[in-house]
């Protein structure tokens, strides 16, 4: 009961990129399309996933044993470079194509304020290691969803009629505004 | 002294354990890359700009290692980034033609007739949702402009609801091409004077009841020219222009002026401000 609170707090109610705005770069920069849209957000799945755990394992294990917390933003920001630096290596061999596509966006994972704020939180709330992974999962999950949402709508914003000083950028952000206050509906639900 | 010890132990074996990590994940995926490509790569400026067409400088020096990108598509580099890609590759800069988009239909609101009254959102993708567009002709330009915006050197302009290429400003990008819902804008050779500015396979003379520029199959210009240049097919004629010799012989046959010389938009009006005074003069008399 207590993993589906978290499961459902994470996407909806407390979702990263709507309610707490973190994850705003990729968030914009890659919802032109909804193909790169799904590989970024399974990138980032990836990536928040795993560091969870890491820096779940470093926090307990050495950071907390030792007294020295106050190392906690250095070593999980080494964590994440690590790891995209993984996944950035792996995709290139995997799928050329998809790392093509995020181009620049890829390496920014690292600066990704999703995945600090996750690990950090993680660390704040007290979870345990599985309460650990379903906070990682449902923040990631969250972040695809928002990231899907907004390059759906961006997609039709193509073809639609906007007056020229709201073209691009600026309509995008006012959707974005539109789908957070939407989201603040699922406040209350858990 | 633990205070210091002890952060500094754990930073630096934690970078090293990364580290180790790294090095062997990068081994395992190792990826087999071109030196071209990365010889390439450095003499690029490294705007990743996007102008090319391809995703950043790195994609671009990929395309061209791989013969598929033109070694001028640079336009931030310019001149002198094409001939360094041109050292490396081994092949004169020069020699690669210079390309351009060219928007094959000249149909404008004179010469070409309207379905009916389009007065939806001026973009032609969804202008050509309805009924494919406004123009009787089902393979005309429809002037909404939607690779306007997709051109970001402006190159393209609407001049009487078609949409014109300055081939001067064209860098070749190509970001017009997929761009267009009729898929009426192609590559074509910068010096090549003659164009078959018209895509309608339809027969002659329906072509003739939609618009009066259109190419209406009667295989002149095939017949006319001197190097055999120019195809015949689906009543379209197409010329080959590894064999043009841009020798204006099928631009005088063609009674449509179908083929019609691919100029920059000021040789064109300084053509049409002398029409205009040709007509006036031949008023006035």
């Amino acid at each position: 009961m207590e993993l589906t609170k978290i499961l459902i707090s994470t996407i909806f109610v407390n979702n990263y990129v709507f309610a707490r705005f973190l994850g705003i770069c990729p968030f914009f920069g890659v919802s032109n399309k909804m193909d790169t849209a799904a590989g970024m957000g399974a990138a980032v799945t990836f990536v928040v996933t795993l560091s969870s755990i890491i820096t779940y394992f470093i926090q307990h294990a050495i950071l907390d044993t030792l007294g020295l917390q106050y190392l906690q933003t250095i070593v999980f920001i080494l964590v994440i470079a690590a790891l995209v630096q993984f996944v950035e290596v792996a995709l290139k061999k995997i799928s050329p194509t998809l790392y093509n596509s995020l181009g620049v966006y890829l390496p920014l994972i690292t600066t990704n304020c999703v995945v600090l704020g996750v690990a950090i939180l993680n660390i704040q709330e007290d979870y345990n290691l599985i309460q650990t992974i379903v906070n990682g999962l449902g923040a990631s999950a969250g972040f695809v969803l928002a990231l899907l949402l907004l390059s759906g709508i961006r997609e039709e914003l193509v073809i639609a009629d906007v007056p020229e000083s709201f073209k691009g950028f600026p309509i995008a952000l006012v959707a974005a505004g539109l789908m957070a206050i939407a989201f603040s509906g699922f406040n209350g639900l858990v | 002294m633990n205070t210091i010890l002890y952060p500094v132990l754990i930073l630096g074996g934690l970078g090293a354990v990364f580290a180790i990590l790294l090095s062997v994940a990068s081994n395992v995926f190792a990826v087999e890359v071109d030196p071209l490509i990365d010889a390439i790569d450095n003499v690029l400026p490294g705007a990743n700009c996007g102008a090319c067409g391809y995703p950043g400088c790195a994609g671009y020096a990929k395309a061209v290692a791989n013969g598929e990108a033109s070694l001028t598509a640079c336009s931030v580099g310019g001149e002198p980034v094409a001939t360094k890609i041109g050292d490396i590759l081994g092949t004169d800069a020069g020699d690669i033609e210079r390309e351009v988009a060219v928007v094959l239909c000249q149909g404008d609101c004179e010469t070409a007739k309207e379905k009916f009254i389009y007065d939806g959102i001026a973009d032609c993708r969804s202008a050509a949702s309805i009924q494919g567009g406004s123009k009787a002709c089902s393979f005309g330009c429809l002037g909404c402009g939607t690779c306007v915006d997709a051109c970001d050197f402006d190159a393209i302009e609407i001049v009487n609801g078609v949409a014109i290429i300055d081939k001067d400003k064209c860098v070749a990008c190509g970001k017009c091409i997929p761009a267009c819902p009729k898929d009426i804008i192609e590559f074509v050779p910068y010096d090549k004077e003659y164009i078959v500015k018209c895509m309608s396979t339809e027969a002659g003379k329906d072509v003739r009841q939609s618009c009066s520029v259109g190419c209406i199959g009667c295989q002149l210009c095939v017949k006319a020219c001197p190097k055999d240049a120019i195809t015949f097919d689906n009543f379209l004629a197409k010329i080959d222009y590894d064999k043009c010799i841009n020798c204006s012989i099928c631009a005088g046959k063609c009674p449509t002026k179908a083929i019609f010389p691919g100029m920059t938009k000021k040789e064109q009006m300084e053509m049409e401000k002398a029409k205009e005074l040709e007509e006036e003069k031949i008023e006035t008399e």
